[in-house]
């Protein structure tokens, strides 16, 4: 392993992010309070409680997960985007390195930034409502391996992107939708029955749910599954990243 | 001098089947300077893109200090500096710290000794903590220069360093080029001014259609275009070049309406006075004629012509 190469590149993906670091800040603070300004204020004087925990309570797990995965995605493609955009890619295909050291590198930056993001809006949260955590171990797993396994489909995304017009689709048109519909600010036991069973074929249910359950010890699908949809999924993403770097896949012609 | 760099039989087909390098092969010393002469699209880039692990080859070998580069690719990369041809730098990131992640991309610990030495060489020292954009053209090529060179390479590789650049910048990277070659660094550099193939290699390589058409000592190179040539034109054109001039090793050209002599300048005797008597003798009348030098360039028009012929 060439450890001196993962190191290098994950101080340089993340002096970008120091260089910009106010704003890292304050944004998700800003968007967190906004969250809980409409739909803590507005939603939640209808909606009291759901399963004994209040309506503003309850959807900051979500919330968390709704900004890590988002940032996770964007973090990581940009991160190996910029290369292939700017040309600078001709110096991780010629230096010493293999593809495991470059993808710890890039990820890893991207899902501490990411990682960095969540705990802020954990902490502002806990200005706007009682948070409680029931599980932290299982809440901190579940928070790094979101960053990470999002990271890597980050990843992915940035060195299929052709163009910035590619690099917005898939966040937008794919994971956004199964964020908004994954049970991020209710449970899915409020859906009728069929959409309920619809729902399960969302990984991002399983994803929220587990989160929640560290919180609250509430659950839409049981632990277990949670587990076993991340852990399927952070696998989907390194195969698929293995194969891009033994093929050469649209970075080595 | 022992090789360093070894190519056989180094073939390039894209994935959309153009045959970008067609066979080459080249054993490349220890602390030479070897320039890469030929036009655009000849495939120099390809050649060093493939040496240098960013294409794949189609097939041959290439092994760098005796590691084969796809089985032996650490090894073999760690000896290799490269300075692309096209300008490709992070914009906003301080000077400073893209030569050091090139350094750490190699595998080397940080060392800001030896990257202040870099920095001071290429007279980027005090642009140290200047973002990228903030430079000049000229300054941005020496940023990756010092990148290049930032994990001490012992191979380096410059793939039209002075292309678009004016002259003075031109003269100051043939300073760096002869400086580094004294400290030991091969140098494989790929131009198509053949000034500056004549300015600083030690051996010219000719490619064209990717295909190694000559690759020669410029020294004898520069023997071969010290050779001048007399064209003598006559009044009534001769089917044959007459005996008492059979010695002179002329050649006849076209219908026979002129012949070419050719002497080396830094000969005692050009013999240009004994072959005009003699011409008189062989009762041969001159219409005109006409002197010229060959120089590389001629040779390597010759070469490239004939190559498309
Ligand atoms: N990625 C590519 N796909 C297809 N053809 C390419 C690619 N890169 C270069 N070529 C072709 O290969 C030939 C050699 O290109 P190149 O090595 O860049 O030449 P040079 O550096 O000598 O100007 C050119 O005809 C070019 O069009
Ligand atoms: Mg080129």
């Amino acid at each position: 392993m060439n450890w001196a190469a993962v190191v290098a590149i994950y101080r340089f993906e993340m002096a970008r992010f120091f260089r910009t670091l106010a704003q890292s800040f304050f944004s998700p603070v800003l968007s967190t309070s906004l969250y809980f300004i409409v739909f803590g204020t507005a939603i939640g004087s209808r909606i009291e409680t759901i399963e004994g925990v209040s309506y503003g309570a309850f959807i900051v797990p979500g919330l968390v997960m709704l900004s890590v995965v988002t940032l996770s995605i964007s973090n990581a493609s940009f991160g190996i985007y910029f290369p292939k955009f700017l040309g600078t890619i001709y110096e991780l295909l010629s230096a010493p390195i293999n593809f495991l050291e470059v993808v710890i590198g890039y990820v890893g930056a991207a899902a501490t930034k990411a990682l960095f993001v969540g705990l802020v809006i954990l902490a502002t949260a806990t200005f706007f409502v009682d948070i409680r955590i029931e599980h932290p171990f299982a809440m901190a797993a579940f928070l790094i391996l979101t960053c990470l396994s999002f990271s890597l489909l980050g990843f992915i995304v940035g060195i299929w992107a052709s163009n910035f017009e590619q690099m917005s689709l898939i966040p937008q048109l794919v994971i956004t939708p199964l964020i908004f519909l994954g049970g991020t600010f209710y449970s899915i036991t409020m859906l009728p029955p069929i959409w309920q069973t619809i729902t399960l074929f969302n990984p991002v249910v399983y994803l929220v749910s587990g989160f929640r359950w560290s919180f609250y010890g509430l659950a839409d699908v049981p632990i277990f599954f949670s587990l076993l949809a991340i852990a399927a999924f952070t696998g989907i993403c390194l195969a698929i990243i293995w194969w891009i770097f033994k093929t050469g896949w649209r970075i080595r012609s | 001098m022992s090789t360093i760099l070894s190519i056989k039989d180094l073939r390039k087909s894209y994935a959309d089947g153009f045959e970008a390098l067609k066979g080459v092969t080249l054993d490349i010393e220890e602390g030479e300077i070897l320039a890469l002469l030929g036009p655009n699209g000849a495939g120099k880039t390809t050649m060093i893109s493939t040496i240098c692990g960013i294409t794949m080859p189609t097939s041959g070998q290439v092994t760098v200090g005796g590691h084969d580069i796809l089985n032996d690719y650490r090894a073999a990369r760690r000896m290799i500096g490269l300075v692309p041809q096209e300008i490709a730098l992070e914009p906003f990131e301080k000077v400073i710290n893209t030569v050091r992640l090139s350094r750490g991309l190699f595998g080397l610990g940080r060392d800001d000794a030896r990257i202040e030495d870099i920095l001071r060489k290429l007279s980027l020292w005090d642009k140290r903590r200047n973002a990228v954009k903030e430079l000049s053209g000229g300054m941005k090529r020496r940023v990756l220069i010092a990148k290049a060179l930032a994990h001490e390479p012992r191979i380096l590789f410059l793939d039209e360093p002075t292309a678009g650049v004016d002259v003075e910048l031109r003269k100051d990277m043939w300073e760096i080029v002869r400086e580094l070659k004294a400290n030991g660094v091969t140098i494989i550099l790929t131009t198509h001014y053949i000034e500056e193939a004549e300015a600083i290699a030690d051996r010219v390589g000719v490619i064209n259609s990717g295909e190694l058409l000559l690759v020669e000592d410029k020294d004898s190179l520069m023997a071969q275009m010290g050779k001048k040539h007399i064209e003598v034109m006559l009044a009534e054109p001769v089917d044959a070049i007459p005996e008492v001039l059979r010695h002179y090793d002329l050649t006849l050209n076209g219908a026979g309406e002129s012949f070419v002599y050719s002497y080396d300048i830094h000969g005692e005797r050009t013999g240009i006075t004994s072959l005009l008597n003699d011409v008189a003798k062989a009762g041969l009348v001159l219409r005109d004629v006409q002197t010229r030098q060959s120089s590389l360039e001629e040779i390597f028009v010759n070469l490239v012509s004939g190559e498309q012929a």
